[in-house]
């Protein structure tokens, strides 16, 4: 070897230091790294050069170490994110800079980011936003919607204003949790197995419905030495089933005799490391017989369509239903109707980091580490699938590298437990990118038919809308898509006759479960395509139609709900009038100045009722004192990057009346901490914000009272004492005098909180949410006359997020949301067999997301903490209908499918072209 | 098993007659192929024999080594017939893809969707091919005979890219669509290199990828541009695209395939036919 090494071994110089390995021959960088040498800041995302989390520096140049062969870096410098946030002052800065510019989320993909960024600044001090985009585009990010992080690296040479650790409730701190993330030293899924525990590998059905027989797996052990086990359903000592809702707990941890959908789990392999590596999953003895299969909702409910569940007749799993006044009159009654029929496919949830875990038991107890976005939902699961007492079954969360819906369902958990168990050793997994993208869970595709009508005075007057939606293999959360669709089909407008039905069908495809939103984005491409069309037969300005038509205060939503304080709808549309007069006013002057490129500018509203749906939905948030002062948060809900640590603790500390910086947190461990519920439906801040607010206003009450303190005094924590200070003067606790509890705690306080709402009667009627929140974004685009190709120019969103009580995460969550809903709009279809990787399956790069103007509007809610509602599934509600909207304004194209298609752009445009007209 | 970085050629010769050798450059096409699991053959690593990584002037070529990197091409001081391959490798994945991969690996992967194959071909580029026994060359469209399919043939190397060196005046050009801006294999690209005098197109050089098995030239085009006036080239017609034979997937239907090709040719022309003898 050139590096003069012994033969074998690969000696380099990572970070500084000079290293000396023996990896495998072809062994990628990534591996030798994370494996060998502890560099657990590189992110292993995708195997393929397709997602550059594993970015690092080769002799000062930026690469992906999962394509390069280790061997090759023999006698050069490799430099990893965090390491040169440990040694390098630029990379340093540049984490600082992140760490200010809230440009890292759930924080995976940020050490490459990192990387790739400081191998351009190192080449260019004060690089423009084109070249940040040039640098950074090849790594992805499924988070931020990236401008975060162009103007944390163009702050570099310009430099910036940092925001504060620390604020009251409307202050856009530092995330509490994000200098973990900006320095790569945050643990995920796979950053915390044990190096030398086992592997577990799940052998999946390589067809879309197919009966199997398992064959000699003694045998196959035997001639394979390094494995050790192999898990069936014969392994499964409770119920071989799991599911998120009651009544529909439906899908197998190992099929038994037939698999339903391409990635069925049939088995799984555990074995040492390195064996593990070379094991090839064709080689496991199954013998396959496909079966005829049915992927669309067509096909599925077909006459003779072969049924997924017995009990389900023509594939039908459930429906919704929503009915008030008489919609069929007052379609008759309008004086103008819009109608179509809508499409949308699957969408992937496209988080950086697949899924990943390792499990071991201890004692009576199994341990899970995974990333997961419910842990108590994971326990429970756990238990009937191990037939064993929840208590014995113990969730400690990792950080999660993004979730958006699909990290609620059970994935790597059982066959962890599982194998843990059999082989009474530790174990560990990490989904391949190939396998998370087959086995879990997908954005629901929808066929939805929607007839809208309106008066000559622009009043909305009746809709019917049906909405089919295939929800794969099992249940997973379909029934909460059916049930969310006919409640939010209107949109945030009063229509006063209202019929919305649905229907989730099953299909020999994957699991059609939770994606931000339940459904409702797809319904909002229908309905506010309509309102397009309705504003343009009525010749109306459609913001101003949808301003006039906008719910209020007093007027009942199709639920017949009727809030009298919290609809901030009009506010959201009002607040776009300046951007929307000028921006088309921008794209007349544009269009009028150009032939190959046609400008438009499009709006569209949403609203997402945050929570359950009419359903309990309690979070519980405890916290205690210790003698010395320490004051613990015992905060269970999972933060997914979105930022509910900083929110919740913000809150906490608000209504307690200290610092957030004396709060030190514990995470969702649920042997420690108690329920917060499940990371979803927009309800953290709702739901455990106003327990957190509750476990301090409790805590805070002890206090007052153990000082003989009035309401009003301050209170300072530090040195083993609590003071409070009020009219009367100082009062001092010394807690070393207090008697500790089992914990630990000399004082302790628990919080609870449980949204108010009413269950739906048979049409749907009654209160499903304590609170919805609101949207209006606006989308500029440019459309390509010749290619069909459109690009977004621009976005201005005004969100109703009552007290924000965070503005900087609040802002995070739009950008993001307008990222991923311009993904859906524009690029990305899963297609089951075909685009399971991301260089089939396309998600928007750092050039795909325009700038974003975030307009905060703050109408409080008596429900929400300090007035506060919930955000993440809004933002991207009205993205896909406003860049569609944007479209037609500008060509005239009425799209009635995502993503959208430039060849039918073309094709539309061709057809109404004018003979002669170039 | 071993991983073989040889310094010469003859101990790369030697490797190759093992069997099971894989040869590996850049990686980037090499590791995507194995999915998740570990390779279980020996590597030959070609990245450090000699001659095979940088750009140099031989006589009247411009001679590429096979283990030059897209992002040396994007820093190598080249003429401007060359600006359609350096727009080519800046569209070659991303920044990390272009630091590792190579021109030679693009070529020997041979996908029909390969950024570098259809500017090389206006380069009228020709591989340089060795073994132990004999060295050949062969021009680039004699090389790639399919998707996955070339002409090299056991024993051999892909030693280098030999471009005759173009005129000052000559101007290349590249585009590609793809459906979002970096990391995108593309739907169609184009390429092109002109020829033009006193604002008259003198010689043509067009071709097509992504739209056809291998990536093509346009040659019934080529010839009608001969003559014409660089300021008004005619409309790509039907007729010009009759070579290509585009197929639908997931990135697109074969239908659309063509059109961009057509977009795409036109868009170039007008680009490369920038440059001028005269006027350049």
């Amino acid at each position: 070897m050139a590096d003069g090494a012994p033969v074998g071994m690969v000696q380099f110089t990572l970070n500084g230091h000079s290293v000396s390995i023996s990896p495998a021959v072809g062994e990628r960088l990534s591996t030798s790294l994370r494996d060998r040498l502890g560099s657990l800041d590189v992110k292993v995302g995708c195997n393929a050069g397709d997602c550059g989390a594993c970015t690092v520096l080769v002799a000062g140049s930026a690469r992906c170490a999962c394509l390069t062969p280790t061997h090759q870096v023999a006698g050069q410098a490799v430099d990893t994110g965090a390491g040169m946030v440990r040694h390098d002052p630029l990379t340093q800065r540049l984490a600082q800079s992140f760490q200010d510019h809230h440009a890292a989320q759930c924080g995976i993909c940020t050490p490459a980011m990192l990387v790739a960024a400081t191998a351009l600044l190192r080449q260019v001090a004060t690089p423009t936003e084109m070249q940040v985009q040039d640098a950074l585009g090849g790594v992805l990010c499924r988070c931020t919607g990236y401008r975060r992080i162009i103007d944390a690296v163009v702050a570099l040479g310009v430099g910036w204003q940092a925001p504060p650790d620390h604020g009251p409730v409307g202050t856009g701190t530092r995330r509490v949790d994000g200098w973990a993330k900006v320095s790569g030293t945050e643990a995920f899924g796979d950053d915390v197995a044990p190096v030398d525990a086992l592997v577990v590998q799940v052998i999946r059905s390589p067809h879309p419905h197919a009966s199997f027989v398992l064959g000699d797996t003694t045998a196959f052990l035997a001639a394979n030495p390094g494995l050790v086990a192999v898990l069936t359903a014969a392994d499964v000592p409770g119920i071989n089933r799991f599911g998120v809702i009651s009544g529909f707990i439906d899908q197998p941890v190992f099929a038994e005799g037939v698999a339903l959908y391409r990635g069925d789990a049939v088995a799984a392999v555990v074995g040492q490391a390195d064996a593990m590596a070379r094991f090839d999953p064709a080689q496991f003895p199954v013998t396959w017989q496909a079966l005829p299969a049915v992927q669309t909702i067509a096909a599925a409910t077909a006459d003779g369509a072969p049924l997924l569940h017995p009990l389900r007749a023509a594939n039908v799993m459930c429906g919704g239903r929503v009915m008030c006044g008489d919609a069929d009159a007052a379609l008759r009654r309008a004086e103008v109707v819009a109608q179509g029929r809508f499409a949308t496919g699957f969408v992937e949830h496209a988080y950086i980091e697949p899924e990943a875990g390792f499990a071991r038991v201890v004692g009576d107890t199994v341990e899970i580490y995974a990333c997961t976005q419910a842990p108590v939902m994971d326990r429970d699961s756990m238990a009937a699938i191990l037939a064993v007492e929840p208590e014995r079954v113990r969730i400690l969360p990792t950080a999660v590298g993004g979730g958006f819906g699909s990290k609620l369902d059970l994935s790597v958990q059982p066959f962890l437990a599982l194998a843990a168990i059999k082989t009474s050793a530790v174990v560990r997994m990490a989904y391949s990118r190939v396998e998370s993208m087959q086995a879990t869970t997908k954005r629901h595709p929808s066929d939805i038919q929607m007839t809208v009508g309106a008066t000559r005075d622009g009043k909305l007057c009746g809709m019917v809308l049906h909405g089919d939606f295939n929800t794969g293999a099992y249940a997973s959360w379909g029934p909460t898509v059916a049930t969310r669709v006919p409640v939010h089909g209107s949109g945030p407008y009063r229509i006063a006759d209202y019929r919305a039905t649905s229907r989730a069908v099953h299909t020999h495809c994957p699991p059609a479960g939770a994606f931000r939103g339940f459904g409702v984005p797809q319904a909002a491409i229908a309905q506010e395509s309509l309102f397009e069309e309705l504003a343009a037969q009525l010749g109306l300005d459609p913001l101003e139609f949808r301003i006039v038509n906008a719910l209020e205060n007093g007027v009942p939503t199709v639920c017949n709900q009727i809030f009298d304080q919290g609809v901030g709808i009009k506010a959201c549309l009002i607040a776009l009038r300046p951007a929307w007069a000028a921006a088309r006013a921008g794209v007349a002057e544009f269009n009028a100045a150009n032939t190959g490129y046609r400008r438009g500018v499009g709006v569209a509203s949403g609203w997402y009722g945050c929570g359950n749906t009419s359903m309990p939905n309690p979070s519980t948030i405890k916290c205690g004192l210790r003698s010395d002062g320490t004051l613990v948060l015992h905060q269970g809900a999972v933060d997914l990057g979105q930022g509910s640590n900083t929110v919740i603790t913000q809150i906490f500390a608000q209504a307690l009346g200290v610092p957030m910086a004396q709060v030190t947190r514990v995470g969702g461990d649920t042997g420690q901490t108690p329920d917060a519920g499940k990371t979803s439906a927009s309800r953290q801040t709702l739901v455990s914000g106003n327990a957190a607010l509750a476990s301090a206003t409790a805590l805070r009450s002890q206090v007052l009272r153990l000082c003989n303190a009035d309401e009003q005094a301050v209170l300072q924590l530090g040195n083993g004492a609590v003071t409070a200070i009020d009219s009367a003067g100082h009062h001092r606790l010394d807690l070393s005098r207090l008697t500790p509890d089992a914990e630990g705690y000399v004082l302790t306080a628990s919080g609870h909180y449980d949204p108010p709402t009413r269950p739906l009667d048979a049409d749907g009627q009654g209160a499903p949410y304590s609170q919805f929140g609101y949207a209006a974004q606006m989308a500029v685009v440019e459309v390509d006359l010749a290619t069909g190709q459109t690009r977004a120019l621009h976005f201005v969103a005004a969100h109703d997020v009552g007290k924000a009580i965070n503005p900087a995460l609040v802002e995070g969550q739009v950008q993001g949301g307008i990222a991923m809903g311009l993904g859906m709009a524009l690029m990305e279809e899963f297609v089951p067999g075909r685009t399971e990787n991301l260089h089939d399956y396309l998600i928007p790069t750092i050039g795909d997301v325009p700038p974003i103007d975030t307009i905060i509007i703050e109408e409080t809610d008596a429900h929400g903490p300090y007035g506060a509602k919930g955000l993440g599934e809004h933002a991207l509600v009205p993205t896909a209908p406003a860049i569609l909207n944007a479209v037609r304004h500008a060509t005239g194209f009425g799209a009635r499918s995502v993503p959208l298609n430039p060849a039918l752009v073309l094709q539309f445009l061709q057809a109404s072209r004018e003979p002669g007209d170039v | 098993m071993s991983y073989l970085k040889p310094q010469t050629l003859d101990d790369a010769f030697a490797a190759l007659d093992a069997a099971g050798v894989s040869v590996v450059a850049g990686g980037t096409d090499w590791f995507p192929a194995l999915g998740d699991r570990v390779s279980d053959r020996s590597v030959l690593d070609v990245t450090a024999l000699p001659g095979f990584r940088g750009i140099s002037r031989i006589g009247g070529l411009i001679r590429i080594g096979a283990a030059t990197t897209w992002s040396d091409l994007i820093a190598a001081p080249l003429p401007p017939a060359f600006d359609g391959l350096k727009a080519a490798a800046r569209e070659v994945g991303s920044v990390q893809i272009q630091n590792a991969a190579t021109i030679a690996g693009n070529l020997c992967n041979a996908s029909p969707a390969a950024d570098g194959v259809p500017p090389l071909l206006t380069l009228a580029a020709r591989v340089e091919l060795v073994s132990a026994k004999r060295r050949r060359i062969l021009p680039l469209e004699q090389f790639i005979l399919g998707p996955r399919r070339t002409d090299l043939r056991p024993g051999e190397l892909l030693a280098a890219v030999l471009v005759p060196m173009p005129q000052p005046w000559e101007r290349g050009a590249f585009l590609k669509a793809g459906a979002r801006r970096y990391l995108v294999i593309s739907i169609a690209s184009a390429a092109a290199v002109l020829g033009v005098d006193r604002g008259g197109v003198i010689w043509a050089r067009v071709s097509v990828g992504s739209c056809s098995a291998v990536a093509q030239r346009l040659f019934a085009l080529e010839q009608s541009l001969i003559g014409c006036r660089a300021d008004a080239l005619p409309v790509v017609t039907a007729d010009h695209l009759a070579a290509l034979a585009p197929i639908s997937d997931v990135r697109a239907s074969a239908d659309y395939r063509l059109q961009m090709a057509g977009v795409l040719v036109s868009r170039v022309l007008a680009m490369a036919a920038q440059g001028d003898r005269q006027h350049g």
